[in-house]
């Protein structure tokens, strides 16, 4: 990135007098604040925001745009987070006015294509997930892993016993026993087999009438297929447990293995990691919930229902969990990933996940001998490295930051927790072999830097537009808002 | 395939780098016995063309407010959202990054982040703010969450008049954690009954009251936390589902709210169907450390130039596993820059004009319809929002949608007792005669 | 690293100073150096009862989370303010402007159980650091 423009806070390019609203004529008398509400009216205009004119504000942000790597700028390779190609067509159709303006409370009848677009995605990710039924009511992947928890509990409490505890493996992510733990359970960590995978015979000695369910997410962080799973479920279910998948990963399996298919009772599908939603720097994601049929009671509500050509919202539901959201779920992400299930097909869906595999192992074999890894074995959509044989007290972090000097964004770093200095590769399909080469160039380099020039390397980054940012002091002093 | 670049000579080079024969191989891990068999039981891909076509059909088959005056409001209120907002908000470097985890490649993310802050913190009277929710119910429920951590606190006392679905998730949420949810009545103006609070307080680690209310009822705020108790206070939470009364009303903070939540999707969102939505959280800097969700902080780099990045990690669920303040990871980022740049164009001044606006409209369809004979249910101070009484509220809107009208929100479904309860919204687009048209059918049915 | 004697030690790393009823407690200079550059400290307030071995707070780097367990049983007499504004004294002095609580012992005789310098010096050693 080259020198940019040093951008100011919005309150500091405060200008009074100018004006970024466009605002139609009052067609009807006045009525003032303090006429309404007497001593609970506003008394002075709200200070916090600036006076600005359009033109302001758009180059203010366009500025700040400008400080942003993104998936349409390069290679985004950040492991298990699936930064993928975001479609323009996809961002073209929920913009339509048929879909962004209706109203949810509005009548049914009047918003049968909103009802249809749910019913349908509800159907293909039944489809993909090898699952009976859907909500897509979560807005996020923990959204979803907290409604799964909560249906697995509903199950319990309905055949005479929650249970206690929910078994998660150790390199799962920490949102899988902070769900577990909101859902009123205990979260007992237990550790990975040699192979990164689950310790069949551990799990078995484990496995009593106290465990609810145990969540884990295949393929692994590590990238690794847990090769057990059809025993994992037996074990489990032996004992009336439930598996809990979390499908952070699913873009390595589409069309070529289904967690319904494995006994899965339950799991959760990141539409902005699987099916190409964008990130939008944080959110807003979609975390629809896919279960099996004797899940299916539990459901939020409401669900949407098909009869005859008519579709509807199912509030009928006396067994439900109730809402875990204030409509219907993140409806224009939604529309979003249906136009992606669409424009794939049965074939294209199988081709990413095809590719994300064969991108990743790539990654993986060019890799190998300049990076240590992490785990060995065999793996799909993503590896992992380790710091392991970095010279001169060159650290994972330090690499990581050295990329951004070479125009990439930095891998997924520290995690999964169980391998030291974690670098934890993830390519997706929508990368060009060149581009990979590209990365596989500056890997290289920066191998030789620790070497040869380490402090070039510890300092990193030098030509972002900032240098190293102090967390200590941010944490130590906490300023979360601009003061005069 | 248009999104996947590798051709035919790509992919056996890269085999051959590999070492593997066929794509295939490199599934040898998963067992042959969970393979799937044949194509999955989804429709072939198409074209982009049919594509549009078959959203512009599903488009097509709803009703919207742009076509029809529109008076639902009941948590999602239709106000318009400037082209310049999704200028911004289509630009690929903020809509396809990630979460900013690695500050210096996300400085446009993060200062964004840190302006959302400040504009949210300043708009609710409080010291500090975090980076979004997922909508203001789970945000209403995460601060009870919160303050029965801070409190250790197992009783949640709630307004009956507390938006229903924002109660719905906060029972969702609390119900296994041991927490019990208490409501409290409303008193014929519309507004929490203040002795029934005062009695049902003892105990209660947190009081959540909507502001305005689901019936439009702007609480008195300053009343509530006044209120003698026997017994140490309840966190006040305030929860707004339609922000733009912040810029009418004292903000709750001065009023001695404690926290602040609610949803600020009328902040430049359209109403999309219930969602993506922005749940927001404002709090009192003694809460901070117990908040849910990401927040950014400003500091300096290395060569002391100031700088953004995510702070007070340690709260959250990558670290701190299940003791985490919340298992939100993904939140509503463009949401939220949605409503950055909406506020830094609105201003002070267009906030406020846009404010009165929807004060005066609500006030002019309030005014028509009690001439023609539809009494207001309360008679609490209300903003864009209000309640009356039409009998019949099943039927009305199936009638009004006839005559080409989208019609307000019954709340029979909600509260039962309010039989002829009908909630009308009035926003900055709707029309003097589209109230004067309403005004009359409704009177002619009342 | 700096194992002051005089000081008795845990096995997670906290040091205890008694003098007469008063038992003066922090984290040690190698537990300082472990957790990096700590931000923030979570402490007991007075008046808040301990117990020897149980945790009775948490301190904070960017990063991670460390539960401090109290090494003596007995009541909170003082938390150090300070540490509030200036975390950061656990690392730059951790066995003095870096202290944490002073507690009123219930049993002055508890500390004896815990190790002394030399004993932690060999357990730290030992422990493959």
């Amino acid at each position: 990135m080259s020198r940019q423009i040093e951008e100011k806070l919005l309150f500091e390019l405060d200008h009074p007098g100018r004006n970024g609203a466009s605002l139609p004529k009052c067609d009807v008398p006045e009525v003032s604040f303090a006429d309404a509400f007497g001593p609970l009216a506003r008394k002075e205009e709200p200070v916090a925001l600036p006076e600005l004119s359009e033109v302001d504000v758009i180059r203010h942000f366009t500025r700040l745009s400008a400080c942003n790597y993104s998936v349409d700028l390069g290679l985004y390779p950040l492991g298990s987070c699936t930064m993928k190609y975001n479609p323009k067509i996809n961002e073209a159709v929920c913009r339509y006015e048929g879909l962004s303006g209706v109203h949810p409370l509005q009548d049914e009848a009047t918003a049968q294509g909103a009802l249809e677009l749910m019913h349908a995605l509800q159907e293909s990710l039944c489809a993909i997930s090898g699952m009976d039924a859907c909500t897509l009511q979560p807005a996020a992947g923990a959204h979803g892993e907290f409604t799964g928890m909560q249906l697995i509990r509903a199950y319990h409490e309905a055949k005479g016993n929650p249970r206690k505890i929910v078994l998660i493996p150790d390199s799962a992510h920490g949102t899988n026993p902070a769900s577990a733990h909101f859902a009123g359970y205990a979260v007992e960590e237990f550790k990975s087999g040699a192979d990164g995978c689950v310790d069949v015979e551990a799990l078995k000695a484990r496995m009593n009438e106290e465990v609810a369910a145990i969540m884990l997410t295949v393929p692994n962080t590590l990238g690794i297929f847990e090769k057990n799973i059809k025993a994992v479920c037996e074990i489990l279910h032996a004992k009336g447990g439930q598996v809990y998948i979390d499908g952070a990963n699913l873009n390595a399996l589409m069309g070529v293995t289904r967690p319904g298919d494995w006994g899965a009772d339950v799991m959760h599908i990141n539409l902005h990691k699987t099916f190409s939603t964008p990130h939008g720097g944080g959110g807003p994601g979609a975390g629809p919930v896919a279960c099996k049929a004797h899940l299916e009671p539990f459901l939020p509500v409401p669900i949407v229902v098909k009869k005859e050509e008519r579709y509807s919202f199912d509030y009928e539901r006396p067994m439900s969990i109730g809402k875990v959201q204030g409509f219907y779920g993140n409806f224009l992400v939604l529309a979003r990933a249906l136009a992606y299930i669409e424009t794939m097909g049965a074939e294209g869906l199988k081709s990413a996940s095809e590719l994300a595999v064969l991108n990743a192992n790539y990654l993986r074999a060019k890799l190998t001998g300049k990076l240590e890894l992490g785990f060995d074995g065999p793996t799909l959509h993503e590896v992992v490295f380790c710091d392991k044989g970095m010279p001169n007290g060159v650290t994972t972090m330090d690499f990581a930051k050295r990329l951004i000097d070479y125009g990439f964004h930095p891998p997924t770093v520290y995690f999964p927790l169980i391998v030291h200095g974690a670098i934890m590769i993830e390519p997706t399909e929508t990368e060009p072999k060149e581009e990979m080469d590209r990365f596989v160039e500056a890997v290289e380099k920066i191998v030789a830097e620790a070497r040869e020039t380490p402090d070039l390397v510890k300092k990193a980054p030098h030509e972002a537009y900032r240098k190293r940012l102090d967390e200590v002091a941010a944490a130590r002093n906490p300023r979360l808002v601009w003061k005069r | 395939m248009h999104y996947l670049p590798a051709s035919g000579e790509d992919v056996k080079n890269m085999l051959g780098a590999v070492g593997a024969k066929s794509v295939d191989d490199l599934f040898s891990s998963i067992p042959e016995e969970v393979k799937l068999r044949g194509p999955l039981p989804i429709p072939s891909g198409l074209a982009e063309a049919e594509v549009k076509e078959r959203f512009a059909l599903r488009a097509a088959r709803n009703t919207v407010a742009s076509c029809f005056p529109c008076f639902l409001g009941a948590g999602a209120y239709d106000h318009y959202v400037p082209a310049a907002v999704d200028a911004i908000l289509s630009r690929s470097e903020f809509y396809t990054s990630y979460t900013p985890y690695q500050p210096e490649m996300a400085q446009g993310t993060l200062q964004a982040i840190f302006e959302f802050q400040t504009m949210m913190a300043g708009l609710t009277g409080m010291d500090v703010s975090n980076a979004s929710l997922y909508d203001g119910a789970s945000a209403t429920a995460e601060a009870a969450l919160m303050a029965s951590r801070l409190r250790k606190g197992r009783k949640i006392l709630v307004a009956r008049s507390l938006h229903p679905s924002y109660r719905a998730v906060l029972r969702t949420y609390v119900k296994h954690l041991g927490l019990a949810v208490e409501e409290v009545p409303f008193g014929s103006d519309g507004r929490v009954d203040l002795s029934a609070y005062a009695k049902a307080a003892e105990g209660a680690c947190i009081f959540l009251v909507g502001q305005p209310n689901f019936f439009g009822v702007v609480e008195d705020v300053k009343a509530i936390s006044s209120v003698a108790l026997n017994s140490e206070k309840p966190i006040l939470a305030v929860a707004v589902a339609e922000t733009l009364a912040l810029a009418a009303l004292e903000p709750p903070g001065p009023q001695g709210a404690d926290l602040c939540v609610g949803d600020a999707r009328s902040f430049g969102l359209p109403v999309g169907f219930g969602g993506p939505y922005l749940g927001f959280m404002t709090a009192k800097k003694e809460l901070m450390r117990q908040m849910p969700g990401r927040i950014c902080g400003e500091t300096v780099d290395a060569d002391g130039r100031r700088g953004f990045v995510l702070t007070l990690t340690t709260r959250e669920q990558h670290i701190r596993r299940e003791k985490a303040t919340s298992n939100i990871c993904s939140n509503e980022g463009l949401c939220m820059l949605a409503a950055t740049v909406y506020l830094a164009l609105m201003g002070r001044k267009g906030l406020s004009e846009l404010a009165r606006q929807n004060l005066s409209k609500a006030h002019y369809l309030k005014g028509a319809l009690e001439a023609n004979g539809v009494k207001p249910l309360f008679g609490g101070p209300v903003f864009n929002e209000f309640a009356v009484s039409v009998k019949g509220s099943a039927k009305v809107n199936g009638k009004l949608f006839k005559k080409g009208i989208i019609g307000g929100y019954p709340l029979f479904k909600d509260y039962p007792k309010l039989k002829n309860g009908y909630l009308l919204c009035a926003t900055e687009r709707t029309a003097k005669e589209d109230c004067d048209k309403l005004a009359s059918i409704l009177g002619g049915a009342a | 690293m700096n194992i002051p004697s005089g000081l008795r030690y845990t096995k997670t790393h906290e040091w205890v100073k008694i003098e007469g009823q008063t038992g003066t407690v922090g984290v040690s200079d190698f537990a300082q150096h472990e957790l990096g550059d700590i931000v923030f400290v979570e402490a007991p307030q007075p008046g808040d009862g301990v117990t020897a071995g149980a945790q009775m707070g948490t301190v904070e780097s960017v990063k991670a989370v460390s539960e401090l367990n109290c090494p003596i049983s007995g009541t909170v007499a003082e938390t150090n303010e300070a540490l509030a504004d200036h975390p950061e004294y656990l690392n730059q002095d951790p066995y003095g402007a870096g202290w944490i609580v002073k507690v009123t012992l219930s049993d002055a005789k508890e500390a004896e159980g815990l190790m002394d310098a030399q004993a932690y010096a060999k357990y730290v050693a030992e422990s493959g650091h």
